[in-house]
Parts: C-alpha cells; structure tokens; sequence
C-alpha cells in the first residue's frame, strides 16, 4: 500500500474542534476531563493518552509597526490542530522493548494495544511529548492513524470531519506537494511567515503528519530541530563499556595490593 | 501654537514612522500581514511527555548497580584467590539483587502481567529491550555461580564444580557491569534534554555509585580489607571530581539538577556519597566505626542520587524554553 500522510493547516483551521470530536467518538477514547485551562479555548492544553487531536489556539501579539497598533485588534489568533507526527524515524517505535509499536503497512506508527505492557520507555522516547500512558489503564496510547479505517480505503476520522479542509489526507509525495504550493500561494498573498513543518533535515527524518504554520514552530509548541534519541545510543554505551573497563581494572588493582 | 499632544510627537518621530511604514510596504499586490515575533512556547506548556515511572525504577537502578558490581567484583576476588567468605558475601549479594530487581521492575508495569513480552523480541537498539535481557543473563549467571560456590565451600570437589563456578563467574561479571550501566544509557538515550545532556556520565557516575555502594556493602558486613578501603576511596575520590564538574558546568540543560526540590536532593546526594565520604574515609581510616560511617554516607547518596536523576527527568520535560533554544543552537546533535 501507499504512504500515507496528514497535512493539517493552520491557516485554514477555524478552532472547531470536530477533529477531537470525530476522534473520540471514533477510536472510543474516554473523555479527558471537564477542566478550564484559561488559555483561550484550549482546555485541553497538549496531546497525550486520550487526545489524540489537539487543537491550539495562539493568541499572538502583533508588533507589525505603529500604524496598525491603534487600529487593528491588538493580537492575531491562529489555531492548529496538533496530531501524533508518525515519525519516519519514529522515537517511540525504537524504543518499545516488547514490540508493541509497528510501522504499519501505511507507513504510519501503530502501538498495539494487545501486546504493550506498559513499561512507559516509548514516553520518555518521543521527541514531539506524544505518546503517553494511561493511569487507569496502564498502557501507552497515542493517535493510531485509523488504522482501522485505512484498512478498508476510509480517511481518519479527523479528517473526514473537518469542515474547512485544514486537516487533508493523501499519500504521502501528494501532500507534500500540495503543503510546498500552499505556502508559496499563503507568501504570496503576504503571509511571509508562512511556512511548512516537517523535521527532514534531522534525525527524525521528516514526519507523515506535516503541519502549514505561521510563524516559528516553537509558537505551537512544535520542537525545531527534534532528534530521534538512538542517537545517543552510541556515546553512551561508548561510556559504559570504557568506564566498565576502567572499573574492572580498578577492582584488579584493588584485590592485588591487598 | 498649541503643544503636541502627545509627548512623543515630533518631526523624527514622524520620520521615524515613514521609516517604519516603508520597512513594512507590502511587497507586490497583496499587502503585508502582521508578523509575529519571538519563539516563545505554547503558554509554557510541556513540549515533552514526563517519565511515568514510579518509585521501583530508581531503587531498581540502585538494587541492580550493586549487586551487579558484587557480582563483577566476586569474579575479581575468586581469580586473585580471595578469602572464601567474601567471595560467598559478593555473590549472594548478587543473587539477591537478581531476585530484587525483577519484582521492582514488573511492579512498575502498566501490566504486570505482560511482564514476559518484553522477552518476545531483542531490539539492539533499545535499552529497555537490553536491559530486561541483561537482568535474565545475569540471574543466569549469578545463580550457578552463586550455587557451585555454596557447594565448593560445603566440601564437594570434582573437577567441572571449579570450572563451573569460574565460568558462571566470569559471566556474571560481564552481565553485572552491564547491568549496572545500562541503565546510564537507557535515560541517556531518550528524548529528555537534561538527561542527553549528561549521556556520557550516567553510565560511569551509576558504575561508580555501584562499586562504592558494592564496597561500602562489604564493609557494613564486617569485611574491614584493604580492597574494599581503596575501592571506597575510589569511589569517593570520583563522586567528588563529578560533584564538582556538575557545580562548575552548568549547561541550561542541567537547569533541574540547580533548582528547587530536585537541585536540593541531587546536591545532598551529591555531598553524601562525594565529598562528605570521602572526608570520614580520610579522617577516620583506621577505625572501623569511620568507615561503617562512610560507606553509610556513600550509599544513601548514592539511592539519593537515583531518585534526583528521575525528578530532574521530570523538571527537565515541562521546560519547553531550555529544549527550543538547545535545539536552535544545536546542543541536541551528538
């Protein structure tokens, strides 16, 4: 099958809130509590084990210069609504010691609730904090890229709900494409601080769930230059097998001059 | 003439907004929309998910590092022909551990009872998926080696007995030095910016902590031999060179080992099991009472320290303005 991907963009988001609501009532996630943050209309505030869409609202102050200060409302607001990015280089997948998470024939990350244990490695593995544990449940979940939908040729449900189109589903070259034209046509119009969210050039390797953004990514709480953490895997064995070394010797050297 | 009505009225300031006007000037047909400045956070929410482990998984740390330096340190004893006794001590320290740390770690589970799924795949290049094999190979190890040495001390003699125990021995020694820094590596290895920062001193500064804390176990059994002295004084003597890196060095990412509750116990660990045991080893060397004193001071730094690494864990995952700006200035790079 194809590689499949989600383009999800900002710029024509409406803050509705339709993709949590199809996502929940889909894959049957329990509700994540009824509380108000008090950052705008995100009560939410990040993903995690049972918000798998997450729509942010930005309220940016706007410092364009002093002619537009007195007339224009004194913030832009932009909403985004944030998914699991289905890593090429996937943190949470290499990490897994049970086998739990796969690359799914759609090139997407799936944790199988079947076989996970538990043990929370993939948490502490994700460099996007997607991946969470379930208190209650005491398995890892995260966005499953309706796996089970793909299976029979349906889109997710986010995006079969969305009403604006922000959330677009394809194979993966196709929307691409379409992210690269969005953002010449958004800087043309003015919109120079567009721009497209997808890690290629580090050791994440690019993402499956890519996102048109204004502004940087740290705005959106999206890591600008996120790593794979295998790798780390070489200088710290690295210390381990030289300071093990060191240790035995030191040991041998103690039982000598006994 | 009336006076401006504001003060900032005057001929450069009107200069100053055509300035800013034509620096603004749309480009092309569309005109320009407000740019946004600044790389702050989402309203300083987490960007990272903070490590789930309960309390098991440091006291594991803590379990597996000495008994995996027991281990290691009984195949040293046995080669240099050590007393007997001692031999016997390390290795059911070993054992014990090998008993310990299973029960701690499937404890931590979200589902215990799946615990043997983490033996249905190796992943090399997942420390967690080492890790559970390591503690199998070394329960493997210790156990025999542990058997034939209680069966050799009992008077049975024959000659595969010998070779038995050497090689279990042997084995135990190299899965107990992995044992004890593995874990190094497994909260080196992941996505958490203060412990990447510190990859390639967790494994020795955990190894450490194993050997003075194998040392110090020693001597609070009665085991008053130079060996266990030097050791402990090693020990120390690196604890302190760390303790003093980590108060000299200080990279944002370390921000959690400086600050709050998590600074206060990392410094206290720090103190107990560095400089503050190597004081009584120095002070009173010669009397058993100082160095049951010091091996005390070193072990609780040590159990302190495992506990310190995870809540900086912790602290380190819900600073999202030290991850973006290690990542913008390329301190995340290997």
């Amino acid at each position: 099958m194809t590689t499949t991907a989600f383009l999800t963009d900002a710029t024509l988001c409406i803050g509705c809130k339709a993709c949590e609501v199809a996502c929940k009532e889909w894959n049957d996630v329990p509700a994540d509590g009824m509380n108000w943050s008090g950052l705008s209309y995100d009560n939410t505030k990040a993903l995690g084990a049972s918000t798998w869409r997450h729509v942010l609202f930005l309220e940016q102050p706007i410092v364009a210069g002093p002619q537009l200060a007195d007339t224009q409302d004194p913030f832009r607001w932009v909403f985004l609504s944030d998914v699991c990015k289905h890593c090429a280089n996937s943190g949470c997948l290499e990490a897994c010691p049970t086998g739990a998470i796969v690359r799914t024939e759609v090139g997407s990350v799936f944790v199988q609730p079947d076989v996970c244990n538990g043990c929370g490695y993939c948490v502490v593995s994700c460099p996007f904090g997607v991946v969470e544990k379930r208190p209650d449940d005491g398995r890892a979940f995260k966005c499953t890229f309706c796996y089970d939908r793909q299976k029979v040729n349906l889109m997710p449900a986010c995006a079969t709900a969305c009403p604006t189109e922000s959330i677009q589903f394809g194979p993966l070259d196709e929307l691409k494409a379409r992210a690269k034209n969005r953002v010449d046509e958004l800087q043309h119009r003015g919109y120079a601080d567009a721009r497209v969210y997808d890690p290629q050039e580090t050791s994440v390797g690019g993402i499956h769930a890519f996102f048109v953004i204004l502004g940087e990514p740290e705005n959106y709480n999206l890591p600008p230059a996120p790593e794979v953490p295998t790798l780390y895997l070489k200088s710290a064995w690295t210390s381990a097998l030289v300071s093990g070394a060191v240790l035995f010797a030191l040991m041998c050297l103690a039982f000598v001059w006994r | 003439m009336s006076a401006p009505r504001n003060q900032r009225a005057s001929e450069e300031r009107l200069l100053e907004i055509k300035r800013l006007a034509a620096e603004n000037a749309p480009s092309g047909k569309h005109p320009s929309t407000p740019q946004i400045q600044g790389r702050d956070s989402y309203y300083h929410l987490p960007a990272l998910k903070p490590p789930a482990w309960t309390w098991e998984v440091p006291l594991y740390f803590f379990v597996g590092g000495i008994s995996g330096v027991s281990t290691c340190m009984a195949f040293v004893a046995q080669i240099f022909s050590a007393e007997p006794q001692l031999i016997r001590a390390l290795l059911w320290a070993g054992f014990a551990g090998a008993a310990v740390c299973p029960v701690l770690l499937i404890s931590d589970l979200g589902r215990p009872t799946r615990f043997l799924n983490m033996l249905r795949v190796f992943k090399w290049r997942s420390p967690m998926s080492l890790g559970a094999w390591i503690l199998v190979a070394f329960s493997a190890c210790v156990t025999p080696a542990l058997l034939s040495h209680e069966l050799i001390l009992r008077g049975f003699h024959f000659p595969a007995l010998g070779a038995a125990r050497f090689t279990a021995a042997a084995a135990g020694a190299l899965t107990g030095l992995l044992l004890a820094s593995y874990t190094g590596v497994l909260i080196g290895a992941t996505a958490i910016p203060v412990w990447i920062a510190n990859r390639k001193i967790l494994p020795a500064h955990f190894l450490t902590s194993g050997l003075g804390g194998s040392a110090g176990m020693l001597e609070l059994l009665g085991f008053f031999i130079p060996a266990t002295q030097l050791l402990g004084f090693a020990a120390a003597g690196i604890e302190t060179l760390l303790e003093i890196l980590f108060e000299v060095r200080k990279p944002v990412a370390n921000a959690p080992l400086h600050h709050g509750r998590t600074g206060l116990v990392f410094r206290a660990a720090g103190i107990l099991e560095g400089p503050l045991a190597l004081l009584l080893r120095i002070a009173w060397h010669a009397t058993p009472s100082g160095r049951r004193a010091a091996a005390i001071s070193f072990l609780l730094g040590s159990l302190l320290s495992r506990y310190a690494w995870i809540w900086a864990g912790r602290a380190s995952a819900k600073d999202p303005a030290a991850l973006f700006a290690m990542q913008r200035r390329g301190e995340m790079k290997p």
